[in-house]
């Protein structure tokens, strides 16, 4: 039987294809006369909801950035169109490493969905491990992307494309903190 | 609303790149900062190799937006501690929520509802370096 474009998207996609169309993504803004950058839309959140009382920083026409906020709604329609219409038949494929040390650490490695539900569902907001990682996390992102001037979108991708170094330093931040978070932080949170 | 029709369909097809790509994945997230698969590196290295090569040639052919202005590209200012402070409080909270922002939006699509939280603390985040931020260094 032959296969359709349309079953074989519904499969994970490999890495090469998520590269091309993220590259695709980018130059549409471009094209469109934008950058691609999604953490500022926290930021626009900030200025709509009367921000601008508490710092300058949220002085700003935020109407100018509906086109990044019917971005991040296209974003989340897609995240739904690929849950149902383009619901995948396969299981993701996990480095079996990763499941043994996620197992050592006491994570139940279910990947059915996309972060384990034991640590990311309403009821774990209660437990330490869930506060810490949803809302600390949460917090973090927030206020380090804003203090970085963007977020994997506008450095990894948008700065780097156009060969920035200050993205570059940003990049390695960002991997400094995510190492120290991995193996420093995460074996005291969980165990 | 006409004029945000087409950054509507970009949004859909993200949310479903980042899905099918699995780069919303919390699992992933872990594997690269663990260096045990090349996925997450893969797509990365992808994308900006493609997405040099694309402004390059913006530049040097100065191509043109579909609404035929100068396509305007800004520069990064070239200051290092916030990049590098900042950076490194971003990568704390990737790893431990396992999204950066985009995803957190694609997620809660995805059915979990509970990156609303997430999104709404990043919110808050982003709100305290507003109030802070002139006397943070950078």
């Amino acid at each position: 039987m032959e296969t359709t474009f349309f079953e074989w998207i519904t499969h994970p996609w490999p890495w090469w294809l998520g590269g091309i169309m993220i590259t695709v993504i980018m130059g549409s803004m471009l094209f469109m006369n934008k950058t691609f950058g999604v953490s500022s839309t926290f930021r626009t959140v900030c200025a709509a909801t009367g921000g601008a009382r508490y710092s300058n920083f949220f002085q700003f026409d935020w109407k100018n950035q509906m086109w990044n906020m019917v971005f991040i709604l296209g974003a989340l329609i897609g995240g739904i169109i690929s849950e149902t219409l383009l619901a995948s038949p396969d299981e993701m494929t996990l480095s079996s490493a990763t499941v043994e040390d996620l197992t050592q650490l006491g994570v139940q490695v279910d990947t059915q969905y996309m972060a384990p539900v034991s640590l990311f569902s309403w009821q774990s907001l209660l437990s330490f491990e869930g506060f810490f990682l949803i809302i600390v996390g949460g917090f973090l992102v927030g206020f380090g992307a804003r203090y970085a001037g963007g977020c994997t979108s506008g450095h990894a991708i948008s700065g780097l494309s156009n060969l920035q170094f200050p993205s570059l330093v940003a990049v390695i931040g960002f991997f400094i903190g995510g190492l120290i978070m991995t193996h420093l932080i995460y074996p005291l949170v969980l165990g | 609303m006409k004029k945000y029709i087409g950054f509507l369909l970009v949004g859909i097809v993200f949310g479903i790149t980042m899905t099918k790509s699995e780069a919303i994945s919390w699992y992933r997230i872990q594997e690269m900062f663990r260096f045990q698969s090349f996925h997450m590196y893969g797509i990365i290295m992808t994308a900006v190799v493609l997405g040099a090569g694309l402004v390059a040639s913006i530049k040097r052919f100065h191509l043109q937006s579909w609404f035929g202005q100068p396509i305007h590209i800004p520069a990064k200012a070239h200051t290092y501690m916030r990049y590098i402070i900042g950076g490194t409080i971003f990568g704390l909270g990737w790893a431990a929520t396992g999204a950066c922002p985009g995803p957190m939006y694609v997620l809660v699509g995805n059915g979990l509802s509970v990156f609303i939280v997430v999104i709404l603390s990043a919110v808050f985040g982003t709100f305290v370096y507003g109030m802070i931020r002139h006397r943070l260094p950078h």
